[in-house]
C-alpha cells in the first residue's frame, strides 16, 4: 500500500488507515487526517523534509517519518 | 432578571485553534483593560480582560490557542481545568466563547465538538468571514446555528466587525447555567465512559464526566498518573475496556477523531458551499514561491537580514537607544547635582541608574524585533520559516519551532526564552531555553566593540575582509556552534527521548492587524521593562554594595591629602590655563582614590581571591573583579573596568582613554602589559559563552518553574566560558606571543 510520504508533489490520495501506535498519530488525526479524507502533497522543504500537504481545505506540514504512518488507498 | 438584584459578573473563557484571530478578538472585545500573568506551576499564560455591556460586567479569560482539548501535559491540563472550574484561583466560567476560522471550518469544529461535551453554555464566533469569501467559501450562518444548537456570530475581529452582536449574545447567556452535554461517540463507547465515570466518582467525587472520557481516550498515560495516582484496579479496567472497544471496531484513540470529524461533516453538510473549481488563491500563489526550494530560501535570507539590520542599525534602534542613554545620563546628572557625595548618591547613580539604564537601553531593539516577529507571525510567514528550518534543526534533535526563540535571542535572551512557549513539547522547549542564552545578544556587543577596537589590528584579511569584522563575526558564530553542540549533548545525555512530532499548520497568508502587532510589542516590551525594573535593580544594588563597602575613605585619601590641599590653594590664584591643569590633576587623583576604594572593597577582595583561577586565562585580578561585577548584566564590565583602571565610571565602548589605558595597563610591579591580543580574545570568548545575565536566569526560573534549570544554565555556561577562554588564551598566546 502506498504511504503518504511516497506521493509525488502535486499528487492526491485518499487516506486508508493510520498507524495508531505512535503518539504522532493522535496529533495527525486531531488535525483532520482521518480515513476516507483526501490529501494532496503540495511541496517539500528545501532539504526534502518536512512535507507540505493540503487536507480539509488547509495546509499542514509534517515530517516524512510522520507521513510514513499514513497509508493511502490504492 | 429582577431589577434590584446586583448583576453578577459573567466569566467567559475564550477557546480556539491557533491562527484564528483569537487574540485579536480578545483585544477587540476587552480593549485595553487586561491583565497578563502566569498560572503557578506551569508556563501557561493567563490573560484577563473585561467589558461592560448593557450594565452586565463580563470577564474574559483568554486560554492558549489549541487544536484539541485533550490534555497530555500539565500545560494542556490547565486549559481543561479552567473550563471545568478545577483551576484554583480561577472562577468557573459561566460560558465558553469558541473562536473558529470560517475559512477552515472542518478542522475548527473539532474543538467545538469537544467543548459541547463540557455542558457549559457556549457561543461560536465565526471569525475571518472575509478570508473565507476570498477563498470562494460561503457559509449559511443561520443554518449552522440551527444545526449546532448554539449561537453563531459572524465576526471580523481585525476590523472589529460583529463585536456588538457578539457582546450582546454573550450578555444574553447571563443566567443560563448549563447545556445538555452532547457526545458524538457511538453508543457502546458512551456506555463505557458512563461506567468509568461511576468508578472514578467513587474514587474522586469531584471528577467531571469529561475527564472520565478523556481518561479512557488518553493512551499517553498522562491522565492516569494525574487522576488515578497509580491506582492499579482502574488501570486494569481501562486497559481491558480499550481492548474490548478495539474488538468491536472502536479503537482508542482513533475513535475520537473519527467520531468527531463525522459529526463535523454531518453538521456542515449542505451549509458550506465552495465554488466548484477551487480558486487558486493569492495565498496559494505566495506559498508556492515562499516555500520553493530556491526562491523561498532566498526570500527567507532576505527577510532575516532585513530584520537584523533594523534591530542593529543606528538609524532605527540606535536613535531610540541614544535617547534612552541621554535620558539616563540626564537623570544621573540631576541626581549628582542634587545629592551630596556619599553612599546614597553612589547607590543611585552608579548602582540603580547605571544598572537599570544599562538594561533598559536594549528596549528599542527588543521592541523592533518583536514588531517584525509579530508582523511575520500575523501574516503567516513564521510558520513557513519554521517549516524551512526544520530539517536543519532536526540534525541537533530540535525542530523548526525552535528557530524563532533562538533568533529572538540575538537581540536579547529574555524575549527569546519567552518565545519558546510556542514549542509544545516540553523537552524541546527546555533544550531551546537552555541554549538560547548562548546566542550573542546585544549586551555582548559593547564588550566585543571595545576589545576588537583596542586590540585587533585595523587590517584586512586577504586584502578585503576587515579583520575586526571577522573577529566580531566569529564571536557570533562561536555562540551558535556552542548552542548546536550543547543541544546535541543535552539530547544525548540528561534530556533523552523520542523525537517529538512536527505537525504544524501552515496558515493562510493574510494582512497583519495593526492593533494585534501593537499589543504584542507592548506586552513583550512591558514584560522586559518589568524584569529590568525588579531583578536587575536588586542585583545591581547588591553588586554596588559589594563594590562600595567596606569604605575607608579617609585612609585611602590620606596619602593624597597634602597634594589636594596644595592644589586647591594654588587654584584660587591661578589663571585659566593653570586652573585647567589643576582640575585635571584633581580629577586624576579622584579617579585614583575611587580606584583604590574599589580595589579595597569586597569586590576587589574577591577579585584578588580569584586571581589564581583567572590567571591561566591571561587575566589579572582587575579583569576578574570586573567579570564578577558583571554578573547582573554583561555590559557592566566596561564601566567596572573604567573604575578599576582609574578612569571613573563613565566609560563606554568607544571611549579612547579606556582603550589607551587598558592598552598600557601593566601587571603589578612589572613592565609586562596586562592586555594583548590573546587576553582580549579570551575575554571576548568568555563573555560570548558565559551566563552573565541575572535577568535571563530569572526568566529561565520562571519559564521552567524550577531553580534547577537556571542553576544548571549558569553552571554549564560558566564552565564552557572558562574552558573556551582558557583554550583561546593558551593557543593564541602560543602562536602570537612566542
Amino acid at each position: 500500500m502506498l504511504k503518504l510520504s511516497e506521493l509525488v508533489v502535486g499528487e492526491q490520495g485518499v487516506i486508508a488507515s493510520i498507524d495508531c501506535s505512535s503518539v504522532a498519530a493522535t496529533r495527525l488525526m486531531e488535525m483532520g487526517m482521518t480515513p476516507g479524507c483526501q490529501v494532496k502533497l503540495v511541496g517539500t522543504a528545501p532539504f526534502g523534509d518536512p512535507l507540505e500537504i493540503e487536507i480539509r481545505g488547509y495546509r499542514l506540514s509534517l515530517r516524512r517519518s510522520e507521513a510514513d504512518l499514513v497509508k493511502l488507498e490504492s | 432578571m429582577s431589577v434590584d438584584a446586583p448583576a453578577r459578573t459573567l466569566n467567559v473563557a475564550l477557546v480556539g485553534n491557533p491562527n484564528t484571530g483569537k487574540s485579536t478578538l480578545f483585544h477587540a472585545l476587552s480593549g485595553v483593560r487586561q491583565k497578563t500573568g502566569n498560572y503557578p506551576g506551569v508556563t501557561v499564560e493567563k490573560k484577563h480582560g473585561s467589558f461592560t455591556y448593557q450594565g452586565q460586567k463580563v470577564t474574559l479569560i483568554d486560554l492558549p490557542g489549541t487544536y484539541s482539548l485533550a490534555p497530555r501535559s500539565p500545560d494542556e491540563m490547565v486549559t481543561v481545568d479552567v473550563l471545568l472550574g478545577r483551576q484554583a484561583n480561577e472562577a468557573k466560567p459561566n460560558a465558553v466563547l469558541v473562536i473558529v476560522d470560517a475559512s477552515n471550518l472542518e478542522r475548527n469544529l473539532y474543538i467545538v465538538s469537544q467543548v459541547k461535551e463540557l455542558g457549559l453554555p457556549m457561543i461560536v464566533a465565526l471569525n475571518m468571514v472575509d478570508i473565507a469569501q476570498e477563498k470562494g467559501i460561503s457559509i449559511d450562518g443561520a443554518k449552522l446555528q440551527e444545526r449546532l444548537e448554539i449561537p453563531v456570530v459572524p465576526t471580523q475581529a481585525n476590523r472589529r466587525g460583529g463585536m456588538d452582536r457578539l457582546r450582546e449574545t454573550i450578555v444574553s447567556l447571563s443566567g443560563q447555567e448549563s447545556i445538555e452535554p452532547q457526545s458524538p461517540f457511538p453508543e457502546e463507547f458512551r456506555e463505557k465512559v458512563a461506567q468509568l465515570n461511576a468508578k472514578l466518582q467513587a474514587q474522586t467525587p469531584d471528577a467531571p464526566r469529561y475527564l472520565a472520557e478523556r481518561l479512557l481516550l488518553d493512551t499517553s498515560g498522562y491522565l492516569e498518573t494525574e487522576l488515578l495516582h497509580g491506582g492499579h484496579e482502574l488501570h486494569n479496567w481501562i486497559v481491558e475496556t480499550r481492548n474490548q472497544l478495539a474488538e468491536i471496531g472502536q479503537p482508542v484513540p482513533a475513535i475520537e477523531a473519527i467520531s468527531r470529524y463525522q459529526w463535523v461533516q454531518q453538521s456542515l453538510d449542505g451549509i458550506v458551499t465552495r465554488e466548484t473549481s477551487r480558486k487558486v488563491s493569492w495565498s496559494d500563489r505566495f506559498d508556492q514561491i515562499l516555500t520553493d526550494k530556491i526562491a523561498g530560501t532566498i526570500f527567507f535570507i532576505l527577510v532575516m537580514s532585513l530584520m537584523f539590520m533594523a534591530v542593529f542599525s543606528n538609524y532605527s534602534a540606535g536613535i531610540f537607544m541614544g535617547l534612552i542613554e541621554d535620558g539616563f545620563e540626564l537623570l544621573a546628572n540631576g541626581v549628582n547635582a542634587v545629592l551630596p557625595d556619599g553612599a546614597l548618591k553612589s547607590l543611585l547613580t552608579d548602582g540603580v541608574i547605571a544598572g537599570v539604564g544599562g538594561v533598559l537601553v536594549f528596549l528599542p531593539q527588543i521592541c523592533i524585533l518583536f514588531f517584525f516577529i509579530a508582523i511575520l507571525e500575523d501574516c503567516g510567514y513564521l510558520a513557513r520559516a519554521a517549516y524551512l528550518m526544520d530539517k536543519l534543526f532536526s540534525k541537533v534533535g530540535l525542530s523548526g519551532k525552535s528557530f524563532i526563540p533562538l533568533l529572538s535571542s540575538f537581540a536579547c535572551a529574555i524575549p527569546g526564552i519567552m518565545a519558546a512557549r510556542v514549542i509544545e513539547n516540553r523537552r524541546d522547549r527546555l533544550i531551546t531555553i537552555l541554549v538560547a542564552p548562548l546566542m550573542s545578544c546585544s549586551a555582548r556587543m559593547p564588550v566585543y566593540v571595545l576589545l576588537t577596537g583596542a586590540f585587533i589590528p585595523d587590517e584586512a584579511l586577504l586584502g578585503f575582509f576587515p579583520l575586526q569584522v571577522l573577529v566580531m563575526l566569529s564571536m557570533y558564530l562561536l555562540g551558535i556552534l556552542a548552542a548546536v553542540g550543547v543541544a546535541f549533548i543535552l539530547r544525548k545525555t540528561i534530556l533523552p527521548g523520542e523525537t517529538p512530532p512536527f505537525v504544524m499548520e501552515l496558515p493562510t497568508y493574510k494582512l497583519p492587524s495593526i492593533t494585534g502587532v501593537f499589543w504584542v510589542v507592548v506586552e513583550k516590551g512591558w514584560a522586559f521593562v518589568k524584569r529590568a525594573g525588579t531583578l536587575i535593580f536588586a542585583m545591581t544594588v547588591i553588586i554596588w554594595a559589594l563594590s562600595y563597602f567596606p569604605r575607608n575613605e579617609s585612609g585611602v585619601e590620606a596619602p593624597f591629602a597634602d597634594e589636594i590641599a596644595q592644589l586647591k590653594q594654588q587654584r584660587t590664584g591661578a589663571d585659566e590655563q593653570q586652573a585647567e591643569q589643576i582640575d585635571n590633576r584633581l580629577a586624576e587623583i579622584q579617579n585614583e582614590i575611587d580606584g583604590e576604594l574599589l580595589r579595597n572593597s569586597f569586590l576587589g577582595m574577591a577579585g584578588h581571591w580569584i586571581e589564581p583561577v583567572v590567571k591561566p586565562l591571561g587575566w589579572d585580578w582587575k579583569i576578574g573583579s570586573a567579570a564578577i561585577a558583571s554578573f547582573p548584566a554583561r555590559e557592566v564590565i566596561i564601566s567596572t573596568m573604567g573604575v578599576l583602571y582609574n578612569l571613573g565610571g563613565e566609560e563606554d565602548e568607544e571611549s579612547e582613554s579606556l582603550k589607551d589605558t587598558i592598552k598600557n595597563a601593566k601587571w603589578h610591579q612589572s613592565e609586562e602589559n596586562v592586555f594583548n591580543i590573546p587576553v582580549a580574545l579570551s575575554i571576548m570568548v568568555f563573555f560570548a559563552l558565559c551566563a552573565q545575565c541575572a535577568a535571563t536566569l530569572a526568566v529561565i526560573k520562571r519559564e521552567t518553574n524550577s531553580w534547577r534549570w537556571p542553576i544548571f544554565t549558569f553552571s554549564y555556561m560558566t564552565v564552557l566560558a572558562y574552558l573556551g577562554a582558557l583554550v583561546t588564551y593558551q593557543v593564541s598566546a602560543f602562536f602570537l606571543l612566542s
